[in-house]
């Protein structure tokens, strides 16, 4: 913590005493979960302590042998997935409609693709809820994926809109003029240009999926619940110690998929 | 960016041939997403709020029974007073952060962006799992406390509980609008202000303060927002006693299948929200605030 408000040599203003430890403080706060729930999951108790006594990987066995726990992960990633090929795909298309296209009413498109950022997760997940239960949605891969991909849009519209708004169209003119067919310049030039933001879009999307709770909660049948949701139920049913187990997996996963796209671009920066 | 000096005159539409017909087609790309919004987004919105003018009976009788039903009212007031406080404590914890973001060299400056970051990346379960274990009897905190003499600080179940925890994932929607906000503030305008014989602390109210209000006002306005909407930390967090209009609403639909009054609600949710947005829209762009440091990572 101490090196993360060490003022740097000669600056005018250095930080005095007081803002550094309030600074300190507001970084413990900010790492606190994260922090906690790494070593409990090593854990070798049967009820929680922490710090812990005795390390074990006891609840990590228990997550990967119990069918449930592992049933849940594998309709989590299967339902994520899904999404976000789905979001991706059509957000996409947003993005280069919005950018491309001039005609009326672009901004309310935009307001209705950000929409489901601003709109409380509860209101949505009823309003979801209600209408499914007439489809027969409930419960089935479809409506998850269908509601999920309604809350990714907006995530793969904005990074995708980004790196277009940066994308200087004099390279397609480039690529035309030295024999470029259209075909070839989107191919050769476009995509590989667009491509890291297409894959934030895509791994924002995967997260925004795997990591929804509320609407899941509510589409959840016996048959198919996703793993925030088996979270959710052994806190509030049943306090079963692998849900420590599972929530370090999930801060490992989503820090892994996250840290993809910066590590993707700083490979091309640097190639 | 500097080669970009090929501009076409307004009214003409840019450089290449394929032109008009194209600029058109390109329209087309939004209509499976526009689509699939209506139809899973739009569509149930617009109907569960239908629902509460018409289930069970047509008319607005789901709103005169949030008058009358006697905790309704009750619920809503202690919502909008915990969005309230958790905005309020927000903004005064991640104004020094900000502040000092603005003072340090570039690698402690991304060390703490970094930090800031964190709840975002952090899985939503994962961290209200972390809190239930710190905040209940013998957790961590009511440990720490002891140690200071202060027996028997339960946060589970409590106000105070919730709070911290919303505190914790908000931040960066507080810390990131106040970041931009002062980084575009001339350090000079202070250093004027002393000159002239104003003391240190007075130059700061005076003349750094107001010049902060804009970060200030979309970070406020957008936890304020936010917080209305939480549903999952009030719920293992708080207590059913001290239960929030996420849920109530929750409660209506899941216990009861009571969509008519989940549903008025929700409407009146969405009002104030609406609303929010709308005072805060003439004087700042809260979201633009947020879109320009978050678009860009």
């Amino acid at each position: 913590m101490s090196d993360a408000v060490k003022p740097a040599v000669g600056r005018d203003h250095a930080l005095g005493w007081g803002l550094k430890s309030v600074v300190a403080l507001v970084g413990l706060l900010l790492a606190a979960p994260t922090v906690v729930v790494v070593p409990m999951s090593f854990s070798g108790a049967d009820t929680f302590e922490f710090p812990p006594k005795n390390w074990s990987v006891r609840w990590y066995e228990a997550f990967f042998n119990s069918e449930r726990w592992m049933f849940s992960l594998l309709t989590s990633v299967q339902i994520a997935f899904l999404v976000a090929l789905t979001a991706t795909v059509l957000g996409v298309g947003v993005a280069f409609g919005l950018d491309r296209a001039r005609f009326k009413g672009r901004n309310a498109i935009r307001s209705l693709m950000m929409a489901p950022m601003i709109m409380p997760g509860i209101v949505v997940a009823v309003a979801i809820y209600g209408v499914f239960l007439r489809w027969q949605l409930n419960g089935t891969a479809t409506g998850f994926v269908a509601a999920h991909t309604v809350l990714a849009l907006p995530f793969v519209v904005t990074v995708v809109s980004t790196s277009l708004a940066g994308y200087d169209r004099t390279m397609d003119v480039a690529a035309a003029t030295l024999g470029a067919t259209a075909l070839t310049t989107f191919f050769r030039v476009t995509v590989p240009l667009l491509a890291p933001g297409v894959l934030s879009g895509f791994v924002f999307a995967f997260v925004t999926s795997l990591d929804e709770v509320v609407i899941a909660l509510f589409l959840q049948t016996p048959d198919i619940q996703t793993l925030p949701v088996q979270m959710y139920n052994s806190i509030t049913l049943e306090i079963d110690p692998t849900i420590a187990a599972a929530s370090s997996l999930m801060v490992a996963a989503t820090t892994i998929v996250l840290l993809v796209p910066l590590l993707v671009r700083r490979k091309r920066s640097t190639s | 960016m500097t080669t970009a000096t090929i501009k076409a005159p307004p009214g003409v539409s840019p450089a290449r041939g394929a032109g008009r017909a194209r600029r058109r087609a390109a329209g087309w790309l939004i209509l499976p997403a526009a689509a699939l919004l209506l139809v899973f987004f739009v569509y149930p919105i617009a109907t569960i709020v239908w629902q509460s003018f018409t289930d069970p009976a047509p008319g607005l009788g789901n709103y005169v029974a949030l008058l009358h039903d006697g905790i309704s009212v009750t619920v809503i007031v202690r919502t909008l007073v915990t969005a309230l406080i958790v905005a309020g404590s927000t903004l005064i914890v991640a104004y020094p952060y900000a502040y000092a973001m603005t003072k340090v060299g570039p690698r402690a400056r991304g060390v703490m962006t970094v930090l800031v970051l964190l709840p975002f990346w952090t899985s939503l379960m994962a961290r209200n799992f972390a809190w239930y274990m710190l905040e209940r009897r013998d957790g961590l905190i009511d440990r720490m406390l002891g140690l200071i003499g202060l027996d028997g600080v339960v946060l589970l179940g409590t106000v105070a509980g919730v709070t911290v925890a919303m505190v914790q994932v908000m931040l960066p929607f507080m810390v990131l609008p106040l970041y931009s906000a002062m980084k575009q503030i001339d350090p000079r305008l202070l250093d004027a202000a002393t000159s002239l014989g104003a003391p240190r602390r007075r130059a700061f109210a005076k003349v750094y303060l107001p010049l902060s209000v804009p970060g200030m006002l979309s970070g406020f306005s957008l936890v304020f927002i936010m917080t209305l909407g939480f549903y999952i930390t009030p719920a293992l967090l708080g207590s059913p006693q001290q239960s929030l209009v996420p849920q109530v609403i929750g409660q209506k639909v899941s216990a009861l299948l009571d969509f008519g009054g989940a549903g008025a609600l929700g409407a009146v949710l969405l009002m104030i929200t609406l609303l929010v947005l709308f005072v805060v829209s003439r004087f700042t762009r809260p979201f633009t605030a947020l879109s320009g440091t978050v678009g860009n990572e």
